[in-house]
């Protein structure tokens, strides 16, 4: 049961992939695809999985990742 | 927001101005910038501060908080500042973001004399061992056998001495009330910069003097490395030469 969930702007992401090595529960991944600035970009590939303890979006440089997170 | 129970518990912060900034991927600014904005807004002081910008890859650090701006002669950020400072006494909240060829190449006699005079200003110094606007020369915080632009075979302590450690400097002297050296290269050691930022500003907005926080940043560029290998980098070669903890605070 998913606690949370980020929510990763593309266009913002440069592809770093800091948030990729921050996360503990491994759920971030780069895209196949690429964003309009010709990067990849992180996505989240289980979002069941999430417990929404923001260090994503802590480490975050570009400020790319808001954080959800469900009540109860 | 896939559910309704959704409650944003994370977002950029107001003081940061929405727009994507120049910096690399990768590089610390944006994280030390949003720490900045997370700060700023906690203590309500956004219409009261002025960031008196450097030169080096920050210069511009007035386009991404939206806070009252200066830009400073290469390395003058901390007399610009003193002069801001006191004109205004303590109406206006004066932050200094450095870089270290700023605050300790050309800036180090303003760097030390503000700090000996005890100036009431919040210092950021950010510490990713190169000079990273210019395309990655050696700085004097550059590391030991560290490979620059100007030292492709490596930093020769003959030659060049020994990397400065700033708050080791800093902390000889009498008149700071505030010195902490932190890193941003993990999610723990970020929480504790902001901890360490957030006292430093606290202590300039209740008068009490002269704080210095040194962060310990990545430059995956101008060290030729991929970012995750630069957290790693940071962790492995900067900590150990350049321990973090607090060295005052009174």
């Amino acid at each position: 049961m998913a606690r949370g969930e980020p929510e990763i702007n593309p266009e913002r992401c440069k592809g770093c992939e800091l948030c990729v090595s921050a996360c503990p529960e491994g759920i971030l991944a780069m895209s196949e695809g690429f964003n309009k600035q010709g990067q990849v970009y992180s996505e989240c590939i289980a979002p069941e999985k999430c417990t929404a303890c923001m260090s994503c979006a802590i480490i975050c440089p570009d400020s790319a990742i808001r954080i959800w997170r469900y009540a109860g | 927001m896939a559910q309704d129970n959704a409650k944003l518990v994370y977002d950029r912060p107001e003081a940061l101005v929405d727009r994507a900034h120049h910096y690399c991927p990768g590089c610390g600014h944006g994280i030390i910038h949003k720490l900045l904005a997370e700060i700023i807004d906690d203590a309500g002081i956004r219409e009261n501060t002025i960031i008196v910008a450097p030169v080096g890859c920050s210069v511009l650090a007035y386009f991404y908080l939206n806070v009252d701006g200066c830009e400073a002669a290469h390395g003058r950020a901390p007399a610009v500042a003193t002069g801001i400072k006191r004109v205004h006494g303590n109406s206006k909240h004066v932050l200094v973001y450095q870089g270290d060829g700023d605050l300790l190449a050309i800036g180090t006699a303003e760097t030390i004399h503000a700090a000996n005079r005890g100036e009431n200003l919040t210092i950021i110094f950010v510490n990713n061992a190169i000079y990273g606007m210019t395309g990655g020369q050696m700085a004097p915080t550059s590391l030991a056998e560290q490979k620059t632009k100007t030292s492709p075979y490596g930093r020769k302590v003959a030659d060049f001495g020994q990397p400065i450690r700033a708050c080791e400097m800093i902390n000889t002297l009498e008149a700071p009330v505030f010195i902490e050296r932190c890193a941003v290269n993990s999610v723990k050691n970020i929480l504790k910069t902001k901890k360490a930022l957030k006292k430093a500003v606290k202590n300039q907005v209740e008068g009490r003097g002269y704080s210095f926080v040194e962060i310990l940043s990545m430059c995956p560029t101008g060290w030729g490395i991929k970012p995750v290998d630069a957290l790693k980098w940071v962790e492995d070669a900067m900590i150990p030469y350049y321990p973090l903890g607090n060295f005052r605070d009174r």
